[in-house]
């Protein structure tokens, strides 16, 4: 627990002392701003809530996550420094964790950073601030699930741009599951059960109900899982490809 | 007994590619092995398999008793290991890595500045405790690497070409530091360096492709060169005069010569090598021959014997190379 947490901190400071962290943060915000405002007429709308706000939220985090993700790993290998990490007295499974969570709590800090549209909604109307906070812990459960499977991915290459293209097409497989033309192509042939399936892996399609206020447990499951399962095959990816 | 570290029948395979083979050895305490071998040897493979980093493809490691595949966090708490390149996190201040190390390593929290200070101090890093590692020279990332590796005084170290990169005065200030920690360690260094061998090691052991062909003492290891215990004499003299004829036949006579080399330098000055049999000293038999004669001799020395050329002779698996010695 102690490893894990002191990898955390060195992680968390490593985004900050390189201008990645700022790059990012500017970027995201600007983003958002663009997408609520411009594209989801935020105004026109004339609704107190944040749905044009967490609706683009899927396709920011597919191109902005894997660009937090790609160097968990990947740097560490080109520099070597995995070998310094993994003969310190830490397993990989509390190494995997503490870089995750580092990751995570820069995502967290850069959503919370978004908190001047929450003003101003509150300012211009009466929104359901609880469905506006079940956003953001939906916004942030996805996030978390992009970013597992970014460091999952990172830990395969050196090569920090060869991780981001592969994460962002899996991250991409991820949320188009749930896509209705997805879903329309698979269901004209195969049996429901498989439909529900692969539309029910969808990022999309989880979201979708938190972003509406409702935190039903099998969202919260789904990510959770998510998460759990794209960690242990980074641990497996790691202790496989540290050799080479 | 009580090595504290036991390699047996180590073998390392990456694919077709047998790194490491069979190899083994022990280190107590107390004693400084240095590792050599050409590079691709396997000198790196069989430190990262030691630090725990590597699995082993077959054998056994074990540091302090515990075996390295089954208790690795034992191990690793016990070792202290400068990786190949001494990699380090370049974005963070020589300050913020040492104290991430300190804390990860378990120093307990009311000692960690002491400790990180007294690594800073061993190895002359004050100057750079606030600078970015990535904006260090290659000689002061190194004594980065090696002030990580000493920092939690561990029982063993493993320092993976600890003097690379490094200019001569750092290189005598690291191999100090070596001596007076090998004292209650045990201490494994690898090298390119072979006067290193001389200067710090208990002991030597050097692979080439992947097997041990060499495991004793560096005076073992230099008894073996060719020119052993040889006696090199100048003569102040050139051959016009078949003097120095007559001095070779006199000493090619003697029992303990095993064989003889000349060379004539132009200022007036003859050279000659002399080889004994058997490796056995022949300063005193020469010594008197020269003071019985009264023969013209401006300069007489024992070879000790060049590392370079058994090196060579080892790895290589041929006759000692010609040695250069009269040059």
């Amino acid at each position: 627990m102690n490893n894990t947490l002191a990898i955390f901190k060195r992680e968390l400071g490593a985004y900050f002392s390189t201008p990645v962290a700022y790059v990012f943060i500017v970027i995201f915000l600007f983003l958002t701003g663009i997408f609520t405002f411009y594209m989801g007429n935020f105004y026109e709308r004339n609704q107190a809530d944040l749905e044009p706000f967490f609706g683009f939220h899927p396709w920011l985090y597919l191109f902005l996550i894997p660009a937090i993700s790609m160097r968990l790993w990947s740097e560490e290998r080109k520099t070597g420094t995995v070998e310094l990490l993994m003969t310190l007295p830490v397993s990989l499974g509390e190494a995997v964790a503490g870089k995750f969570l580092a990751a995570w709590c820069f995502t967290a800090i850069a959503l919370a950073l978004t908190f001047p549209i929450w003003i101003t909604v509150n300012y211009l109307g009466n929104p359901d601030n609880t469905v506006i906070l079940a956003g953001y812990i939906g916004s942030l459960l996805m996030a978390g699930g992009f970013l597992s499977i970014g460091s999952c991915i990172s830990a395969l290459t050196k090569n920090q741009v060869i991780a981001f293209v592969i994460s962002v097409v899996i991250c991409f497989l991820f949320i188009l599951s749930g896509f209705p033309l997805v879903i329309d192509f698979f269901s004209s042939w195969a049996p429901q059960a498989i439909v529900n399936v692969i539309s029910s892996f969808s990022f999309l399609t989880h979201f979708e109900s938190i972003k509406k206020g409702v935190i039903d447990i099998r969202d919260l499951v789904f990510f959770a899982s998510l998460i759990a399962f794209w960690l242990y095959a980074n641990v497996l990816v790691i202790d496989l490809k540290k050799a080479s | 007994m009580d090595y504290a570290i036991e390699v047996q029948n180590l073998n390392k395979t990456f694919g077709a590619l047998h790194a490491v083979r069979d190899i083994s050895f022990t280190v107590s305490r107390g004693e400084v092995l240095g590792f050599l071998g050409p590079n691709g040897a396997g000198k790196s493979t069989t430190m990262k398999m030691i630090a725990g980093f590597l699995e082993p493809s077959d054998g056994r490691v074990a540091v302090c008793g515990f075996d390295v595949s089954q208790f690795p966090l034992e191990v690793k708490k016990r070792i202290g290991y400068l990786p190949e390149g001494a990699p380090s996190y370049g974005e963070m201040t020589t300050l913020a890595f040492l104290r991430f190390i300190a804390e990860v390593r378990g120093v307990p929290a009311s000692e960690r500045e002491q400790r990180i200070m007294d690594s800073i101090r061993m190895i002359n890093l004050e100057s750079v405790i606030d600078q970015r590692i990535e904006t260090l020279s290659k000689g002061f990332k190194r004594r980065v690497g090696l002030a990580q590796a000493i920092l939690h005084d561990p029982e063993v170290l493993i320092l993976d070409e600890p003097t690379d990169g490094l200019d001569p005065n750092q290189k005598h200030e690291v191999r100090l530091l070596i001596n007076k920690m090998a004292q209650n360690k045990a201490i494994i260094i690898s090298t390119h360096i072979l006067e290193e061998v001389d200067a710090l090691c208990s002991r030597a052991v050097i692979i080439a492709k992947g097997q041990v062909m060499f495991d004793g003492t560096p005076a073992e290891l230099q008894s073996r060169s060719r020119v052993h215990n040889a006696v090199s004499i100048s003569l102040n003299t050139t051959d016009d005069a078949g003097v120095v004829e007559q001095i070779c036949n006199t000493l090619q006579a003697l029992d303990c010569v095993h064989s003889l080399e000349q060379q004539t330098t132009e200022n007036g000055v003859t050279r000659l090598l002399i080889l004994p049999l058997n490796g056995v000293s022949i300063i005193q038999p020469i010594s008197e021959q020269v003071h019985s004669h009264d023969w013209p001799v401006g300069e007489i020395r024992i070879e000790a014997g060049r590392l370079d050329d058994v090196f060579r002779s080892i790895t290589t698996g041929g006759d000692v190379v010609q040695s250069e010695v009269l040059s």
